[in-house]
């Protein structure tokens, strides 16, 4: 599940191994969002860089793997059995295999503050995926947070010939000290280390003004479309307008796939994110379930080709086509692939790690955006007794929505847990249950025992 | 009132789609998602919710549900995950669905 850099991968392995795949995307077009649109058949623009064309290789490896691709399918249901149930066109499926692998890759951290769902502001990854989908450039706008994509997409912004109006960061020069002794691992990725000393110095040399250190984000509209952003930067307020605030502070694995299916999780502090439990060739404590890429720890697009791979070959040695000599034998190129692409890692979650009130935003803050529910709401709903994910959705509904607690989960753990960091993982993850999508009573009566197949 | 562009227009790509929003006629390239089109069109917000905040797509890959609009007559359809169709008729959701699965009469 999932056409991204790990899924694509795999089921190329697979499909060469002599299994039979099918790959299952929500997306219309194979690339996951890290190569969104990339083999739509129309050139990339050479602003999107040479990592974002290097993604056709994956997308043309797949097309001529001979693997069946269902693109726009939503998989709603994931079985011990294993068993996956999916919906594409309004019509839902069932489908057996002997191996599930969950390629469901990351979203965007959300970055809480009030004035956070003001049409007007949106993610720095969403202005991307318009770039990459439909070739729309923002225009105006200031990219607030940290993390590698934000200097990503401010570069892209400059080469595309619409620098953004200025980068207001939340990383502080404390950060940085504490990221520093996990520099010399990370000269083990000289590649990340290079490019992103690029997109600095290209951020740099456009003269784009840089805020950094700043804090108490706040976005107010006018009525004519206008943002006014505010933020406090070296004791002093500031404010800037714009046209679009595009925020980001750093990506999380997707998780409602793997904790709807009953797989154990795990919490990863230096990411400060849940991730499912799993072995080096992504095999979980489910019988048939692997995991891989993004979704099951964050290591960006590289590695998640690797895992991918990786999965595969433990796939096609537990179905009895190699031998684990084999595919131990065939798993070094990745290995290694894998031990370079983790080698920067550390030092990006320590230097890129999101601020305390992003974690726990101020009073006024919408939480969940579906739901309308305030972190003063959950605050009173804390002071009142509930000391769990479980609680605070059923007294305040956050989580309800049609997101399912995808925008709102990690702020409610997060002010569960304000100022008692070491609480962050003692606190269960929220549960996920099928349907993990949104689905008609129409998808569901659907179903019949004749609609199941086996892949 | 005019609310101002966020974006710069999507380019000429040939092949495009007509559709209806809000009454508005309203040309998109083929293949570019509802959102997109949406976004390219104007600025405003596309949804309002049940306590009648003002909203419009937000994270463009499925997440977030914000994107929600009507697209001929079907309530709760994510804009973000739905490409344009020529002769689509989209409105703005305003509030919840209706359970009786029209938004308006």
């Amino acid at each position: 599940m999932g056409a991204g850099p790990a899924g694509m991968s795999a089921a190329v392995a697979a499909a060469d191994g002599g299994l039979r795949v099918l790959l299952l995307d929500e997306q219309p077009q194979p690339g996951g969002q890290i190569y969104r649109n990339v083999g739509a058949g129309c050139a990339a623009p050479k602003w999107l860089g040479k990592d974002y064309a290097a993604g056709s290789q994956l997308v043309d490896a797949l097309a001529r793997s001979g693997v069946t691709v269902q693109s726009g399918a939503a998989v709603w249901r994931v079985d011990g059995g294993p068993r996956v149930v999916w919906s594409q066109n309004g019509l839902s499926r069932v489908t057996t295999a002997p191996y599930v692998l969950l390629a469901s890759g990351a979203q965007e951290r959300p970055v809480p503050f009030p004035g956070w769902t003001l049409p007007g502001v949106m993610t720095a990854g969403a202005a991307q995926i318009l770039m990459k989908t439909a070739g729309m450039l923002p225009k105006d706008a200031v990219l607030a947070g940290s993390g590698p994509l934000l200097y990503l997409v401010a570069a892209q912004m400059i080469d595309a010939g619409c620098p953004p109006k200025a980068l207001v960061e939340t990383q502080t020069h404390g950060m940085l000290l504490r990221a520093l002794p996990h520099l010399p691992k990370a000269l083990f990725s000289p590649d990340m280390l290079m490019k992103g000393l690029g997109l600095i110095g290209k951020i740099r040399a456009a003269g784009v003004p840089r805020y950094k250190g700043a804090s108490g984000f706040a976005a107010t509209g006018d009525g004519s479309g206008m943002v006014n952003f505010s933020f406090r930067c070296k004791g002093k307020l500031q404010n800037l307008k714009c046209t679009l605030l595009l925020t980001h502070q750093g990506v999380t694995p997707s998780t409602h796939m793997s904790r709807a299916a009953g797989i154990k999780h795990e919490w990863n502090a230096a990411q400060h994110a849940f991730q499912p439990i799993c072995d080096i060739w992504g095999a979980t404590d489910r019988p048939g379930l692997y995991v891989a890429g993004d979704g099951a720890v964050i290591n960006g697009a590289s590695a998640a080709s690797a895992t991918g791979k990786l999965a595969a070959l433990d796939i096609l040695r537990a179905s009895g086509r190699i031998s684990a000599d084999a595919r131990n034998q065939r798993a070094t190129t990745s290995l290694s692939a894998l031990f370079r692409a983790r080698a920067i890692r550390p030092f990006l979650d320590a230097a890129y790690q999101p601020p305390a009130e992003i974690l726990s935003p101020p009073d006024q803050t919408i939480v969940c955006r579906c739901e309308e529910v305030t972190a003063r709401a959950i605050r009173q709903g804390i002071s009142e007794g509930a000391n769990g994910h479980r609680q605070i959705k059923t007294s305040l509904r956050a989580g309800m929505g049609p997101c399912q607690g995808r925008m709102c989960d990690a702020t409610v753990r997060g002010i569960l847990s304000a100022g008692k960091a070491s609480r962050m993982g003692g606190i269960d993850p929220p549960r996920a249950r099928a349907p993990i999508k949104p689905i008609t009573l129409g998808e569901l009566a659907a179903l019949s025992p004749q609609s199941e197949d086996t892949a | 009132m005019t609310i101002v562009a966020r974006f710069q227009p999507p380019p000429d790509t040939g092949a495009t789609a007509e559709f209806e929003y809000e009454g508005a006629a309203i040309t998109a390239p083929l293949g570019i998602s509802l959102a997109a089109a949406l976004l390219a069109h104007s600025g405003a917000f596309t949804r309002q919710t049940a306590g009648g905040d003002t909203r419009t797509a937000f994270c463009m890959m499925g997440v977030c549900f914000d994107c929600l609009v009507e697209v001929d007559g079907v309530p709760n359809t994510q804009a973000c995950m739905t490409s344009v169709r020529q002769g689509m008729v989209v409105r703005r959701q305003i509030g919840l669905r209706r359970l009786n699965g029209c938004s308006d009469s």
